[in-house]
């Protein structure tokens, strides 16, 4: 029986910064529709691996397949088309300051696929209504948004042209419980909605729980530990443990270098 | 460590330093070239972002016309009351609106048009990049599909190569006017004798000269304020760095090209 291709998959890849290494020969998978969240401390490459899957920064070694097909060093015009299959949610939401929040979210539709602003409005506002903002936000700019507000923009601008492959970077860092809690189900919703393939990575265990169907755990640039969410708890792994122990009672902000 | 490998590392510490000095600059000198490469082809080729065009020419060009309105005039003055008494040291103070005239719209109209937008433009253009930088605006650009030298950098080479000539155009009309200003309420000398002295004077490629120039003064503004901005790293430290980097820079390439223009146009036209 042949394996099913994943959707989106690291093969050794190995990247270092200034003889650091901060991947480490990593492999991990996720296959199309499903939901994997990276877990892990600070500097033990989450980031750096969405990066690389994004061309936003280069290995050294290593594959990675989009569909069976490596995506490493593509040029960038090729690079722009594979976009259009992809949603992202920045850290800071990365929402551009001078735009309106409509504007914002139908930037891809306006500068990429050249839709006429009319309808691009129109379709922006639809996306906001997704994620529970108001059409009255439209036409508001980004610093006149509160964090949480921004995180939601910053979704609607990810799913807006209805990706086949969504990435979360830490999408719930500086928020409230209650807004982190309420962003966790808006992506988990959105996820489902939209049947695209999830990769998230994260500190925060409630959030990881919530969106995730599997988990991988990632220490010193490798998968230390991979499971699905419901069995993160029950990690026999002792680095796992500590995360998770440690997560528990302080979930703001985690060293797992000290911790692991 | 042995004492002889001890002061072996003492000794070869400023001959690493002067290495990595030199590395860095090299590699800063190819990356600028690279970077003006890749801009100017994004400014030179389609698809266009005619609104961000706008943007910046705007940007740029109007709201710069007060600075430099302000300093040509004050300069066109300062000139004119020099020339009048150096020119009174060997009985040449008639020579004194043709002279003013010449060193504004050859020298000082550009050069100056050029460093009022190197501490403006250039400081604001790499201060707004380097905050998108900062703050992921610029990958997040690049996953919506949107090649952000086409979007950010190319519009800016455009807008300051195109404003920079027009710009310097008002700042040479305003820097006579301030010449004449001194030269009539000050040092009596006769309206129409001045502008007609002035007109007569001065040649086409005098002023041609002047606008070439502005060109590449407008590009090397915009491109630095772009390069660093582009390249910034640290968060708002980093941000402040490249601000700086934007204008001192800027300023050495103006002198350095305004120099090598110079010897150029006098070879061809002397």
């Amino acid at each position: 029986m042949t394996e099913a291709i994943p959707k989106l998959a690291w093969k050794g890849v190995t990247k270092r910064f200034e003889g650091h290494t901060v991947l480490d020969g990593l492999d991990l998978s996720v296959a199309p529709g499903k939901s994997l969240v990276i877990i892990g401390g600070s500097g033990q490459g989450k980031s750096v691996t969405i990066k690389t899957a994004l061309g936003l920064m280069r290995p050294e070694a290593g594959k990675i397949e989009l569909d069976g097909n490596n995506v490493v060093g593509l040029w960038e015009g090729a690079r722009r088309n594979l976009f259009s299959r992809i949603g992202v949610l920045f850290q800071g939401a990365a929402l551009f300051d001078s735009l309106t929040v409509w504007e914002n979210v139908a930037f891809r539709l306006i500068n990429a696929d050249r839709v006429p602003r009319k309808e691009a409005k129109e379709r922006a506002i639809e996306a906001l209504e997704l994620v529970r903002l108001a059409p009255a936000v439209a036409d508001r700019f980004p610093s006149e948004l509160s964090g949480g507000m921004q995180k939601r923009a910053g979704l609607a601008r990810a799913v807006v042209a209805q990706p086949e492959i969504l990435f979360f970077d830490e999408p719930t860092t500086g928020l409230d419980p209650i807004t982190a809690a309420a962003i966790n189900e808006l992506i988990s919703d959105l996820v489902r909605r939209l049947g695209s393939t999830a990769v998230s990575i994260t500190h925060d265990l409630a959030s990881a729980q919530t969106i995730g169907d599997e988990i991988a755990m990632l220490h010193e640039g490798r998968v230390r530990w991979r499971g699905s969410a419901q069995d993160l708890g029950k990690a026999d792994d002792p680095g796992v443990r500590r995360f998770v122990d440690a997560a528990r009672l302080c979930p703001v902000d985690l060293h797992a270098r000290e911790i692991v | 460590m042995t004492a002889a490998g001890a002061a072996r590392k003492v000794a070869a510490t400023p001959i690493q330093m002067l290495g990595r000095s030199t590395l860095a600059a090299v590699r800063m000198v190819g990356g600028v070239g690279v970077f003006a490469v890749r801009g100017t082809a994004a400014a030179l080729s389609p698809p266009w972002f005619l609104g961000q065009l706008w943007r910046q020419i705007v940007a740029i060009g109007f709201f710069s016309l007060p600075v430099v309105g302000l300093t040509a005039i004050f300069t066109g003055a300062a000139l004119a009351l020099n020339i009048f008494t150096g020119g009174g040291r060997f009985n040449a103070e008639q020579v004194m609106p043709q002279i003013v005239a010449l060193g504004i719209t050859r020298e000082l109209g550009p050069v100056l048009a050029a460093l009022m937008l190197a501490g403006r433009a250039s400081a604001a253009i790499a201060a707004e990049i380097g905050a998108m930088r900062a703050t992921e605006q610029i990958d997040a650009m690049r996953t919506l599909s949107t090649d952000p030298f086409r979007y950010l950098v190319g519009p800016r080479l455009m807008a300051g190569v195109l404003m920079l000539p027009l710009l310097t155009a008002v700042a040479d009309t305003i820097g006579v006017a301030g010449g004449w200003l001194v030269a009539t309420r000050v040092l009596d000398f006769s309206s129409a004798v001045y502008i007609r002295n002035t007109i007569d004077f001065l040649q086409g490629w005098d002023i041609l000269s002047g606008l070439i120039k502005a060109a590449v003064f407008g590009f090397i503004v915009a491109l630095m304020g772009c390069y660093h901005g582009y390249n910034a790293k640290g968060g708002a430290r980093g941000v402040g760095r490249a601000t700086t980097h934007a204008v001192v820079s800027s300023a050495i390439l103006i002198f350095a090209s305004d120099y090598l223009l110079t010897t150029l146009f006098t070879q061809i036209a002397p």
